[in-house]
């Protein structure tokens, strides 16, 4: 810059150099434009309720069903009861159940789905889909009349002596978790068969080739291959599963409540507003917990990664 | 030596489709064998049956006098590298290399030993803590190479392994492969539609068409003497002039072509009079000159022509010229270049011979075939 005419030389960059500047700008505006809409959607129906939730647990109820003045700890400090212990790990432990039983399934389905033919994969994934168009609800009550006592399911057990007529399929933990796996099932299938279709079966062939027996090539080259799909499966059966509400209140007994059904009974039976909140906000942190930590990994190993530089061996 | 790895009449069907059709071979101990063809002739096929991922309709594979036909991939000492290297994404070099030694359950010093040899083979030892996707491509070769040598196979099935690599690359690879060949000593299946590929790597080549071996041998036989006349089109270029034999000369007979004076040919395939023929010359075995060659020599075949299009490509030029109503290419190799010599030009007056032992009589001739020969370039400039 000290030299002659440098000033003027640069100007021309720097001129040019403003022009990206106000162009950037311009683009900017139009993209928080576009994105207005769904970003107000987002606050007004998801961030907003959150927030609020998150204060009212901090908050103690009045004797009436509202809120009452002041902030407390109180509330919070009353989920550290065992009984709430209790059913919090009975969540766990039944949203861990489904998810597992669910990858288990979707697995092989995704996998056979991947390998079959065009005409064939179309129909599966169809069957696959069909459930969707019938109520969520309408297909829980079917499954309660499928399990009733007088029902089908029931009366063939006892028939082959697999059932006393004192067994009872519904109201249980086990009707809650049969259930569950219903409900979740495509869910998991899904994302499966989505990296399922995009794996590359030659690797498997190539495994085989250089000594792998069937299950060795799909547990090491396989199962590798579709770890982002297994990840999104256990994250979208997992997470829902923890919240669930419904389907422990139709088909399941008192032995079988979750932290969903708390909150409910919290929310209309006892109108205790803060107590379901303090429930929700715990929900909320046990789900964020998981995620938070495998962003962090994915994170943490991308950085580790080296620079990918392609040299060409000349 | 005898057979190593043997087919026996080993035919496979894909619907429609019949991939190979009867087909014996026998590929010997040590051996650099070429499977060479056209797409869909059934080369990969075969190799697939070699590797056990397809089981043959019918017919036998023997390797090394055992029945492997019914084996599964994993229990035959055949490795294969595939065309599209199939490295394992998710597994560094230094894994993908040893996962054949881990699948078999071998000391891990043992593996760590073998994968270094390995590593140093292909000269990648600083490369071994890399992802697949942060190789080139001539270095993913060499690990799909090194992944399936490590095992110490009795042959090394090699699917089109060049053909996703630049020009440049494929002639060094081309190069790194037969080094290896001659280190390992094993034998080689390769398969490729790369005429120029299989020629300089093969002991010997099975040329493919349709399922089926058109001609086995090495590649001066299979490039001087072709069977028939698909393997005479597909390997290098070649002329074709459609005549009829008319008259025995000893071990030479007389082939009258229409619109040419009658020809003489070596008949090694014992032809008869009346006899119809197709006579194929390749290019660079037909001299060209302005003037009429000395022609008192009864074993020449010289023809009047007129020069259509010359193209200079520097070691060599090639000229088409019009006999009559054929056309035909000469390639004539600059031995001797001579900057005052006046050089044959467009629409020139040449005289184009070729020797009596420089042509060769084919009797079949398939429809499908034309589709291989090399046609005439459009004339260009032309007033």
């Amino acid at each position: 810059m000290k030299r002659k005419g440098g000033a003027r030389r640069s100007r021309g960059p720097r001129f040019r150099f403003m022009e990206i500047i106000k162009n950037q700008g311009r683009r900017n505006l139009q993209e928080w434009l576009l994105t207005a809409p769904s970003l107000f959607w987002l606050a007004a129906f998801f961030l907003v309720p959150t927030v609020l939730v998150f204060f009212l647990a901090f908050r103690p109820a009045d004797p009436y069903g509202g809120i009452g003045a002041g902030w407390t700890l109180n509330t919070l400090k009353a989920l550290g009861h065992s009984y709430y212990l209790a059913i919090a790990w009975r969540t766990l432990w039944i949203s861990f159940l489904t998810t597992a039983f669910c990858v288990l399934l979707a697995v092989p389905t995704g996998y056979a789905l991947a390998r079959s033919s065009e005409k064939r994969r179309r129909l599966l994934l169809m069957l696959v889909i069909v459930p969707f168009w019938t109520s969520f609800l309408i297909r829980i009550f079917a499954w309660k009349s499928l399990l009733h006592p007088e029902g089908l399911i029931k009366h063939a057990l006892e028939a082959v002596g697999l059932a006393g007529p004192q067994t009872s399929l519904l109201y249980n933990t086990e009707s809650v978790v049969l259930v569950m796996i219903y409900t979740f099932l495509p869910f998991s299938i899904l994302p499966i068969y989505a990296a399922a279709e995009k794996f590359d079966f030659r690797l498997v062939e190539a495994a085989r080739d250089l000594g792998a027996r069937p299950f060795q090539a799909f547990r090491k080259i396989f199962l590798p291959g579709i770890r982002r799909g297994l990840l999104t499966a256990v994250l979208v059966v997992f997470i829902p599963a923890l919240g669930s509400y419904v389907i422990p209140d139709l088909v399941g007994g008192p032995s079988s409540e979750m932290i969903g059904n708390k909150i409910a009974q919290r929310v209309f039976v006892d109108r205790n507003l803060p107590h379901a909140s303090a429930l929700s906000v715990v929900l909320i942190l046990a789900v964020l917990a998981p995620l938070l930590s495998i962003l962090v990994l994915q994170r943490k190993k991308d950085k580790e990664k080296p620079q990918v530089i392609l040299r060409e061996d000349a | 030596m005898s057979e190593f790895l043997e087919f026996r009449g080993v035919s496979k069907r894909f619907g429609a489709i019949q991939a190979v059709d009867d087909v014996s071979l026998e590929i010997r101990k040590g051996e650099f064998f070429s499977l060479l063809g056209p797409s869909g002739c059934g080369k990969t096929t075969m190799l697939r049956i070699a590797a056990g991922f397809e089981r043959p309709d019918s017919g036998r594979v023997f390797l090394d006098g055992r029945d492997i036909t019914e084996l599964s991939p994993n229990k035959r000492k055949v490795n294969t590298i595939f065309q599209s290297y199939a490295l394992f994404p998710h597994m560094t070099v230094r894994d993908n290399i040893a996962f054949g030694l881990v699948i078999a359950k071998r000391p891990a010093a043992e593996i760590e030993r073998e994968v270094a040899a390995m590593l140093k083979l292909i000269q990648m030892e600083d490369q071994a803590g890399k992802k697949p996707d942060q190789l080139s491509g001539g270095q993913k070769q060499r690990v799909a190479v090194a992944r399936a040598l490590i095992n110490k196979p009795d042959v090394l099935l090699l699917d089109e392994p060049l053909a996703a690599l630049d020009l440049k690359l494929r002639q060094k690879m081309l190069i790194e492969l037969d080094m290896i060949h001659d280190q390992v000593g094993i034998t080689f299946l390769y398969v490729t539609h790369d005429q120029g590929e299989a020629m300089s790597l093969s002991d010997r080549i099975a040329v493919m068409d349709a399922g089926r071996i058109e001609q086995i041998g090495t590649p001066a036989e299979i490039y001087e003497s072709p069977r028939t006349s698909f393997v005479a089109a597909f390997i290098g270029d070649t002329n074709f002039l459609e005549g009829e034999v008319t008259a025995l000369d000893g071990e030479y007979c007389s082939v009258r072509i229409p619109g040419f004076p009658d020809v003489s040919c070596f008949n090694d395939k014992g032809l008869q009079p009346g006899n119809l023929v197709y006579l194929s010359v390749r290019p660079e075995k037909i001299q060209i000159s302005r003037d009429m060659p000395l022609s008192n020599k009864r074993d020449v075949n010289a023809i009047p022509a007129k020069v259509e299009d010359v193209i200079y490509l520097g070691s060599n030029t090639k000229y088409w010229v019009r006999a009559n109503n054929h056309r035909v290419q000469v390639m004539r190799q600059h031995f001797r270049f001579f900057l005052d010599e006046k050089p044959i030009r467009w629409k020139d007056d040449v005289w184009i011979w070729w020797s009596s032992d420089d042509g060769f009589m084919l009797e079949r001739f398939r429809k499908d075939d034309e589709k291989l020969m090399s046609l005439p370039p459009q004339k260009v400039g032309e007033q």
